[in-house]
C-alpha cells in the first residue's frame, strides 16, 4: 500500500536529493545571491534561502512518505548502492526502512520549522549568511546519518554535524557559550572516535561495512568476545551522543548556551541520532555483545531516567536560580533515559516503544524549546526565579496563547495519555516487564519500577514549571503597555529584524519593566506580545503531530513494528 | 662476503658517473653481458631519471647563476619550477612500477635500484612537494641568495627522490645525506639572522648525531650479514649465526633510531620547533613535508624489506614510539601562546611532530600483521602533504602582511581574505580529520583501521584521544579565523557579512603563491570527492 505510486527510481532519486540538496544549498548560501533573488537585503535573501531549501527537502521527505510501500515497512526502499571507496570498502549505500522513515521526516520538519523562525528572528550574532549555510550543513549530515547504510558512512554522516553544531553555539549561542561548545565538541568527538574503532573492529572481522548484510548476519560472523568489545566501543560513542546518565554533563551547557534553533535541532534530532544508532547497528549486528551489555545500559538508563527528574526538580525549586532551558535539557536526559531502557529489553516492545518516545520526543522538546526561547526573548531571561519574581511569571494572564501552549507541551512531555509522550513510555515500560530471553527479569522489573516512579517525577517537576511560569498574579492594569502591542508585533513579524536589537533586550516587550526589579510586583504587569503569526506557524505542526501521534500511534508504530520485527530476528522474518 | 663487497662497490662505482657523466656505461656493459659475466651494470636510464633530471638542473641552476645579471635572477627560479616539473612528467612513464635498474649481475637477484610502485608514489609526493614549496618561494627569494637557494632546494630533492628507490644501505645513507645536507644550508639560508642560524646548527648538531648512529647501526648489520643489498639483508637475517645475534639486533635498533630523528619522532624531536620558527617559511613547508617522507620511507624500507625478521624488535618499539610522539606533538601544540612571535609556525611545527606520530602507526602495525599496512601510511601522506603545504601557504600570504605571524593575526583573515580563510579553515579541518575535510577524516580511517587490524588496540585508542587533543587547537585556529577582527565589534548588526563595511588593506597576493593555495586546495577538494585516488594505495601491495 503506498498513498502514491512512484517510480523506485524517482523514490531513489527523492532519497539522494534529500541528503544532497541542504549541502549545495550551504554551499549557495555563501555565495552572493542572483539577480532576482536579492531580496530586500543579502540578509533576508540568505534567509528566504535557507527556508527555500530545507522547504523543498521537506518536500522531498513527505512525498518519500507518500510513496513509501507501507505493506513492506521491514523492507529497504528507494535504495541506491554505488561503490566510492572500494579500498576501504565504502560504498554510498542510501535506504529508508520504517526505523529511518519517520526520523527523516521529523529531522526534515524540524529544520524546516527552525528556518522559518529563524527568517522572522534571526538569532543575535555574526552573519545570517553563515548561520544559514550551518544549518544546512548539519541538516545534511543528520539526515544522512538516518539515511546511510554503510557504517564508515554513517561514521562520516554522525561527524558531519559536529562542526556545525559548534560554531552555531559558539557563534549565535548565550552566556559561556565558548565553553559550552568545547564541551559539546570534544565529549561528542572522543566519542565517535571510540564508536569509530568499533566499527572498524565489526567491518575487519566480518569482511563488510555494509548495514543491510551486517544485520542479516545477525552477529553470525563475529564472535562473542569481539561483539562485546564492539558493542562497548560503539555503545560508548553513541551513549555520548544520546546522551545516558553518566556521559551526559554537556547536555545541559550545550542547551543553555545554544540559540533557540540550536536547541530545538540539538534535542529534537541530534540526540536521535545516538538511539537510532543502537536500534540499527548495535542490535541487529551484534546481538551476543549487546545481550551482555543490556542489564548496564537499562541500569544506566534507569539511573538517568531518575536523576535527569531529580535535577529538574532541584531546579524548578524556589531560589535555586533554575534556568529553563537548563531544566528541559535535563528532562532530556530523563526522556532519553526511556529510549535506552526500551532498546535495553531488546524485545520488539521494548524497541518500538524506544522508537516511537523517540519522536515524541523530538516533537515535545522541540516545542519546548521552540517555547522557552520565545519566554526568554519576552522575559529578557530563562531564569525561572527571576521570570516568577514572588507568585508567578504569569503567562496565562500576560499571554494567554502562550501559556496555554506552553502548559500544553508540558504535560505532553510528562506523559498525559492522548498525547505523543505516553506511548513511548508506556511501550517501554511494558517491554522491561518481559524482557528479550536471557536477560535477568527480576532485575529488569526492578528497572520497571524505577522507571514508572521516574514518570511521577517527570510529572511532579513539569507541574511545578507550568505553575511558576503561567501561573501567578497579574494586574493588567496598564491599558496603555498592552495598547502598543499592535504597533509593534507587525515589525517583528514583517521580516528579519537588526539582531543587535533582538538579542540584546527582549523583542516585542519593550514595555514591560526590568524584571530585576520587579520582585514585589505591586501595581502594573504589562501585557505581553502573545504568540505571532510565524511562532504559530513554527509551532502548529509540532502541536498537531503531538495530537496525532498522541491519538493514533498504530501510523508510527504500523511503520517500525515490522522493522524492529526483522531486526531483532536477524534479517528472517 | 669479498665477493658481496666488491658488486657493492660496483654498483657505486657505476652510479657515481651516472649522475655526472651519462651514456658511457650502460650499453658497453650490457655488450659485454652476452658473453662474459661482467660486473659492470646495466642501467636504465628512464628508471632513474626524476632524480637524475633533478640533480642536473641543480648543477645547470648553480652555473647559471654565475652568468645571470642580477634583474634575471628570478628565471632561476622559474627553471626550478620547470626542472621538477619535467621530473614529475617523467614519473608517468614509471606508473607501472616493474622497472629496477643497477641490478647485480652474478648470483643473488638484487637490485639497487627499484622503480616500483612505493617509489613512484613517494617520488611523486617528494618532487610535488618541492615544486609547491618553488612557488611558496618565487617572491620571498629576494633577499636570499637566489642561485645558492635554488641549487640547494634542487639538490636536496633530488636525496629525496633518491631514496625510496634505494634498495641497497649505502645508496640509502648516500640519499639521505643528499637530502639532508643542503637542506642545513637551506635552514640557515638567511644571512645575519641569528635564529636562523641558531636553527641550522640545531638542525645540523642532531642530524650528523643520527647520520652516525645510523652508521654505526647499518655498519653491524653489514658485519653480521656481510650483504648491502636490502633484500639480501633480509634473507640472511632469517639465519643469524648465534654469537652475532646480539650484534644484528644492535644493528637494526641503531639503524631505526637514525630514520627516527629523521621523521622527527619523540624523543628525538626537540629540534623541530625551533627549526622551522627560525628557517624561511617555504623551507618550514619544505622540510615538514618533504624531510618527513624522506625520514618515513627510509623507515619503510629498512623495516619492512630489509629487517622483517626483527619485526619482533621493532614492532613493538614503533608502535611505542608512535603513541609517545602524537602525544608529545598534540600536548606542546595545546600549549602555544597564541600571542607569541610566529606561534602560527610552530603550531604547525608541532602538529607535524603529532601527525609524524600518525604516520608511524602503520609501519609498527605493518610488523604483526602483512606489508600491506604501510600503503595507510603513504595513504595518509599524500593527504598529509596536500594539506600541510596548503596551511603552509596561506601562513606564507598572511606573513606578507603579519611578519610576526602569530596565531593572534589571523582573527578575522575571513572578512579580510575570505578565500583563504576557507582555505586554510578546510586545510585544518582536513588536519583534525573532521568534515568537511573528509580525505582526512578517511586518511585517519585507514590508519585506524591499520591499527585495529594488527591488533593494537591500545595504539588505536591512544590515536583516538590524540585525535580529540588536536581537534582542540586545530579548532581554535579554524575559529579565529571567522571571529569579528579586532575593533570591531564581535556581535556586530547583520551587515558585517558584506565586504563593503570592512575595508582591510589589500595586498597585491603574487600569482605563484595563489598558484600554490589553488592547486593545494582543488587538489584538497579532490580527494574529498573521490578519496579513492589515494586511498587506493592503502589496499594493495606497493612492493
Amino acid at each position: 500500500m503506498t498513498v502514491i505510486d512512484i517510480s523506485p527510481s524517482v523514490m531513489q532519486f527523492l532519497l539522494a536529493f534529500i541528503v544532497v540538496a541542504p549541502l549545495l544549498g550551504a554551499l549557495a548560501a555563501l555565495l552572493p545571491a542572483p539577480p532576482g533573488l536579492r531580496g530586500r537585503n543579502p540578509d533576508q535573501a540568505v534567509l528566504r534561502h535557507g527556508v527555500t531549501v530545507t522547504g523543498a527537502v521537506l518536500v522531498a521527505a513527505i512525498v518519500l512518505a507518500a510513496g513509501f510501500d507501507h505493506d513492506h515497512p521491514a523492507t529497504m526502499q528507494a535504495t541506491t548502492d554505488i561503490s566510492w571507496i572500494p579500498a576501504l570498502d565504502v560504498r554510498i549505500h542510501l535506504g529508508i526502512d520504517g526505523i529511518s522513515l519517520p526520523l527523516l521526516v521529523l529531522t526534515a520538519l524540524l529544520t524546516f520549522l527552525c528556518a522559518l523562525y529563524s527568517y522572522f528572528k534571526l538569532p543575535a550574532g555574526p552573519s545570517p549568511k553563515a548561520f544559514v549555510a550551518l544549518v544546512l550543513v548539519l541538516e545534511s549530515g543528520t539526515l544522512a546519518t538516518f539515511a546511510v547504510l554503510d557504517l564508515l558512512l554513517f561514521f562520516l554522516a554522525f561527524e558531519m554535524v559536529l562542526i556545525p553544531m559548534y560554531f552555531l553555539i559558539a557563534r549565535w549561542g548565550g552566556d559561556q557559550r565558548q565553553a559550552a561548545a568545547w564541551k559539546f565538541i570534544l565529549y561528542t568527538l572522543l566519542g565517535s572516535v571510540v564508536m569509530l574503532l568499533g566499527l572498524l573492529l565489526i567491518g575487519l572481522k566480518s569482511g563488510t561495512f555494509d548495514m543491510v548484510a551486517l544485520a542479516t548476519d545477525n552477529g553470525r560472523g563475529l564472535t562473542t568476545s569481539v561483539q562485546v568489545i564492539a558493542v562497548l566501543a560503539i555503545g560508548l560513542g553513541l551513549a555520548v551522543k544520546t546522551p545516558m546518565w553518566p556521559l551526559h554533563s554537556w547536555l545541559p551547557d550545550a542547551h543553555t548556551a545554544a540559540p533557540t534553533v540550536g536547541s530545538v535541532l540539538l534535542a529534537g534530532v541530534l540526540l536521535k541520532m545516538g538511539t537510532y544508532g543502537f536500534v540499527r547497528i548495535l542490535l541487529p549486528v551484534a546481538p551476543d555483545g549487546m545481550r551482555t551489555f543490556a542489564p548496564y545500559l537499562a541500569a544506566f538508563a534507569v539511573v538517568g531516567i531518575v536523576y535527569g527528574s531529580l535535577a529538574c526538580l532541584a531546579l524548578a525549586r524556589t531560589g535555586a536560580k533554575g534556568d529553563l532551558k537548563r531544566l528541559i535539557a535535563y528532562s532530556s536526559v530523563g526522556h532519553m533515559g526511556f529510549v535506552l531502557l526500551g532498546i535495553a529489553t531488546m524485545t520488539p516492545t521494548g524497541v518500538n516503544g524506544a522508537l516511537f518516545a523517540n519522536i515524541a520526543h523530538g516533537l515535545i522538546t522541540g516545542l519546548l524549546f521552540f517555547l522557552v526561547g520565545a519566554v526568554k526573548d519576552r522575559y529578557g531571561t530563562a531564569d525561572l526565579d527571576t521570570l516568577a519574581g514572588a507568585t508567578g511569571a504569569a503567562l496565562y494572564g500576560r499571554a494567554p496563547r502562550l501559556g496555554a501552549l506552553l502548559a500544553f507541551a508540558a504535560v505532553a512531555s510528562l506523559g498525559l495519555p492522548g498525547l505523543a509522550g505516553f506511548w513511548g513510555e508506556m511501550l517501554t515500560l511494558f517491554g522491561a516487564y518481559s524482557p528479550a530471553e536471557g536477560l535477568s527479569r527480576p532485575a529488569f522489573r526492578t528497572f520497571m519500577a524505577i522507571g514508572a516512579f521516574g514518570t511521577l517525577l517527570t510529572a511532579a517537576y513539569m507541574l511545578i514549571v507550568v505553575r511558576r511560569v503561567c501561573m501567578g498574579e497579574h494586574a493588567p492594569h496598564s491599558r496603555l503597555s498592552s495598547d502598543e502591542q499592535p504597533q509593534q508585533a507587525p515589525r517583528t513579524a514583517d521580516g528579519p529584524q537588526p539582531s543587535g536589537a533582538a538579542g540584546s533586550q527582549p523583542s516585542g516587550a519593550a514595555g514591560s519593566p526590568p524584571l530585576e526589579t520587579a520582585g514585589p510586583r505591586t501595581a502594573t504587569t504589562p501585557q505581553l506580545a502573545d504568540i505571532h503569526p510565524y511562532e504559530a506557524a513554527a509551532w502548529t505542526p509540532l502541536v498537531a503531530l503531538t495530537v496525532l501521534a498522541g491519538l493514533w500511534p498504530a501510523v508510527l508504530l504500523g511503520l517500525t513494528d515490522p522493522a524492529v520485527q526483522q531486526l531483532l530476528a536477524g534479517g528472517k522474518s | 662476503m669479498t665477493a658481496d663487497l666488491s658488486t657493492t662497490a660496483g654498483s657505486l662505482v657505476a652510479q657515481a658517473p651516472a649522475a655526472t657523466a651519462p651514456g658511457t656505461g650502460g650499453a658497453a656493459g650490457s655488450l659485454l653481458a652476452a658473453d662474459v659475466p661482467s660486473v659492470v651494470q646495466s642501467i636504465d636510464w628512464l628508471a632513474i631519471a626524476p632524480p637524475t633530471l633533478t640533480a642536473l638542473a641543480a648543477l645547470v641552476v648553480l652555473v647559471a647563476d654565475l652568468f645571470l645579471p642580477a634583474h634575471r635572477k628570478r628565471l632561476l627560479g622559474y627553471a626550478t619550477l620547470t626542472a621538477l616539473a619535467a621530473a614529475l612528467a617523467f614519473l608517468i612513464p614509471l606508473r607501472s612500477g616493474d622497472r629496477s635498474t643497477f641490478c647485480v649481475t652474478t648470483g643473488a637477484q638484487a637490485c639497487s635500484y627499484t622503480a616500483d610502485h612505493f617509489t613512484v608514489v613517494i617520488q611523486a609526493l617528494v618532487l610535488g612537494g618541492a615544486f609547491l614549496t618553488v612557488l611558496l618561494s618565487l617572491d620571498d627569494t629576494r633577499k636570499l641568495p637566489a642561485g645558492e637557494y635554488w641549487f640547494l632546494l634542487l639538490a636536496s630533492a633530488s636525496g629525496a627522490a633518491l631514496l625510496p628507490a634505494s634498495r641497497d644501505l649505502a645508496t640509502l645513507v648516500v640519499a639521505l645525506e643528499v637530502a639532508s645536507l643542503p637542506a642545513f644550508a637551506l635552514v640557515g639560508i638567511k644571512r645575519g639572522d641569528r635564529g636562523s642560524s641558531e636553527a641550522a646548527l640545531k638542525f645540523f648538531l642532531s642530524s650528523v648525531v643520527a647520520t652516525a648512529v645510523m652508521l654505526l647501526g647499518v655498519s653491524f648489520v653489514y658485519a653480521t650479514t656481510g650483504t648491502l643489498h636490502l633484500t639480501e639483508i633480509a634473507a640472511r637475517l632469517d639465519d643469524v649465526a648465534p654469537v652475532l645475534d646480539t650484534l644484528a639486533k644492535t644493528g637494526v635498533a641503531l639503524t631505526l633510531v637514525g630514520f627516527a630523528f629523521k621523521t622527527a619522532a619523540a624523543p628525538f624531536h626537540f629540534w623541530v620547533p625551533d627549526t622551522y620558527v627560525g628557517a624561511p617559511l617555504p623551507i618550514a613547508a619544505y622540510l615538514s613535508v618533504v624531510g618527513k617522507a624522506v625520514g618515513f620511507s627510509g623507515l619503510i624500507l629498512v623495516t619492512v624489506i630489509a629487517f622483517p625478521s626483527y619485526a619482533d624488535v621493532w614492532g613493538p618499539a614503533l608502535a611505542v614510539l608512535a603513541a609517545l610522539t602524537m602525544t608529545v606533538g598534540n600536548v606542546a601544540a595545546l600549549r602555544q601562546n597564541a600571542a607569541r612571535a610566529r606561534s602560527a609556525v610552530r603550531l604547525l611545527a608541532w602538529s607535524s611532530v603529532a601527525q609524524a606520530g600518525y604516520l608511524l602507526v602503520p609501519i609498527a602495525a605493518a610488523a604483526y600483521s602483512s606489508d600491506e599496512q604501510i600503503g595507510s601510511t603513504v595513504a595518509y601522506a599524500l593527504m598529509y602533504a596536500v594539506v600541510n603545504l596548503g596551511a603552509f601557504a596561506v601562513a606564507a600570504l598572511v606573513a606578507r602582511t603579519h611578519p610576526g605571524n602569530r596565531l593572534s593575526d589571523y582573527r578575522g583573515l575571513y572578512a579580510t581574505r575570505p578565500l583563504a580563510a576557507l582555505a586554510l579553515g578546510f586545510f585544518l579541518l582536513c588536519l583534525a580529520g573532521l568534515p568537511p575535510g573528509i580525505i582526512g577524516l578517511f586518511a585517519k580511517v585507514t590508519v585506524f583501521s591499520a591499527a585495529v587490524d594488527a591488533g593494537l588496540g591500545w595504539l588505536a585508542v591512544v590515536m583516538a584521544v590524540n585525535v580529540v587533543i588536536a581537534l582542540y587547537y586545530y579548532l581554535q585556529w579554524t575559529a579565529i579565523l571567522f571571529r569579528a577582527p579586532d575593533g570591531a565589534p564581535e556581535t556586530a548588526g547583520p551587515d558585517t557579512g558584506s565586504p563593503a563595511s570592512a575595508t582591510p588593506r589589500r595586498f597585491r597576493v603574487p600569482t605563484p603563491l595563489t598558484t600554490a593555495i589553488v592547486l593545494t586546495s582543488a587538489a584538497g577538494i579532490l580527494l574529498s570527492g573521490v578519496p579513492q585516488t589515494v586511498l587506493r594505495f592503502a589496499a594493495v601491495s606497493l612492493f
